[in-house]
């Protein structure tokens, strides 16, 4: 039996055979049984902070089948996972001491909320697996364990159907299992997602590695063609939506994120709003204003904009809720952005000018 | 047969409690305790905290549920809008144009979406 494989480049298109074979002879060879712990070495480690920082993010997978953890017997329980790396670490990990197995589904190293929203983490998916892995010949029981945010992609009634295994939907976070296991059962608060700070904070890697090319090439642009204060501003508006806007989320006053984030970006103008009329006492007054103003203008809708791309990284937020905030506020915000870069252009032509 | 709805402006989701066999699988994958057990059908408890996610929809057996769900993130809608497709969907991989597991025709769709295979 092979050892967990690391990060593995495989995914769904190689299981196709180029030759079609025909479905009976597929049916016939179920896939190995692999085994693995519920140890995280340092080279787990390495990978989940390579994966939280968005490095290769397609390819932090292992590959899907089925696993034995422990010493597991026909009697020992069924759990199931996604072949994102962070997803079945997280499940083995929990399960210190449980022999049993795991059904590793193929999501394409997606975790398992986006997979089951996408339907990868699903019903077909899952069933496919049962099959291509022989379960029922491995098991003398009838049950799996899905985790509960498997959900959105799992039809449990249709999985019984079709293979005559019983879906039961486990805790939210896999540290609640041992006491699940224990109890037979999992209290309401096990099944609440909450969004507490260590998890926004984990969000932040991944989103500033993105932000930071495009925030580079743009502050040193308008470094150079404002002046040093525009990029610090610049940088201060992304950095305020990026980083900050996770960590402040539920202190921030409103209900829905671009208002949160109009609010946050208008305290990080602030004080730079505040340099640009400190930093030209020689103007005339309305170019004094307009100095100020544009900051006023452009920076908050920069960190708005950025709050609002926020909730797709949360459980949180619902479709409806984020098409009535995009219509009530993205008209809002390209007019005070706008506003902003016209008066940008309209202040540094004068200065330059005049 | 006219059943009486449970709804709400805030969200799409729908619930129909004459449907309702009270078998709690709604209340046992709503990530927001939307659902509460209560009696002989379950009760809709916190119906503005509805993300609508689905998984209520998806198991519930009798179709008790009902809600618009899909991807809810702005960038995928704002791109899907921009690009005039109907769906927008998650994740950073192109859709194959093989659905994950099915059969394809042929065996070129692995030739042609390299993207899938890294």
């Amino acid at each position: 039996m092979e050892q967990t494989p690391s990060a593995n480049r495989d995914c769904g298109c190689s299981l196709i055979p180029r030759a079609k074979k025909p479905a009976t002879e597929r049916a016939a060879e179920p896939s190995p049984i692999r085994t693995t712990t519920s140890t995280l070495t340092r080279a787990d480690r390495r990978d989940h902070f390579l994966a939280r920082w968005g490095y290769k993010r397609n390819e932090h997978r292992v590959e899907p089948g089925l696993y034995a953890l422990g010493n597991p017997t026909p009697e020992s329980p069924v759990f199931v996972s996604a072949n994102y790396t962070l997803s079945f670490d997280a499940l083995r990990s929990a399960l210190g001491g449980v022999d049993g197995h795991i059904l590793v589904l193929d999501t394409y190293g997606i975790n398992v909320w986006c997979a089951a929203g996408k339907g990868t983490f699903g019903t077909d998916e899952l069933v496919r697996r049962i099959e291509s892995t022989g379960l029922g010949e491995v098991v003398s029981h009838r049950k799996l364990i899905l985790p509960q945010l498997g959900a959105p992609g799992v039809a449990a009634h249709e999985v019984k159907k079709r293979t005559g295994f019983k879906v039961e939907y486990g805790p939210v976070r896999a540290p609640d299992l041992p006491e699940y296991l224990r109890t037979g059962a999992a209290t309401p608060e096990m099944r609440r997602v909450r969004f507490p700070l260590k998890d926004r904070l984990v969000l932040v890697p991944v989103e500033l590695v993105h932000a930071l090319l495009p925030l580079t090439i743009v502050a040193i642009g308008l470094g150079l063609l404002v002046g040093p204060l525009a990029a610090v501003g610049t940088a201060a508006s992304v950095l305020a939506g990026v980083v900050l806007f996770p960590i402040l989320l539920p202190w921030l006053p409103t209900r829905d994120f671009s208002s949160k984030g109009l609010i946050l970006g208008g305290l990080t103008a602030l004080p730079v709003a505040l340099a640009a009329f400190l930093g030209s006492p020689g103007a005339a007054w309305w170019l004094r204003a307009g100095g100020v103003l544009m900051y006023l203008l452009a920076m908050p809708p920069v960190t708005a904009f950025l709050a609002l791309n926020f909730t797709g990284a949360t459980t949180f937020t619902s479709k409806t809720g984020v098409r009535r905030e995009m219509f009530a506020y993205i008209p809002a915000m390209a007019w005070l952005f706008g506003g902003g870069i016209a008066l940008t252009i309209a202040v540094t032509l004068i200065r330059l000018l005049g | 047969m006219a059943t009486e709805a449970i709804r709400s402006n805030v969200n799409t989701l729908e619930y129909y409690p004459e449907k309702c066999i009270n078998c709690g699988m709604c209340v046992a994958v709503c990530p927001h305790a939307v659902f509460a057990p209560n009696g002989k059908a379950v009760q809709v408890v916190r119906h503005e905290a509805c993300m609508e996610c689905g998984a209520c929809q998806l198991n519930c057996p009798t179709g008790a549920i009902a809600v618009d769900s899909g991807v809810g993130c702005a960038a995928a809608m704002i791109y899907a809008a921009l690009t005039g497709k109907d769906e927008p969907t998650c994740g950073p991989d192109p859709e194959p144009t093989c659905s994950p597991g099915s059969e394809p025709d042929t065996a070129s769709c692995c030739d042609t979406n390299t993207s899938c295979c890294g």
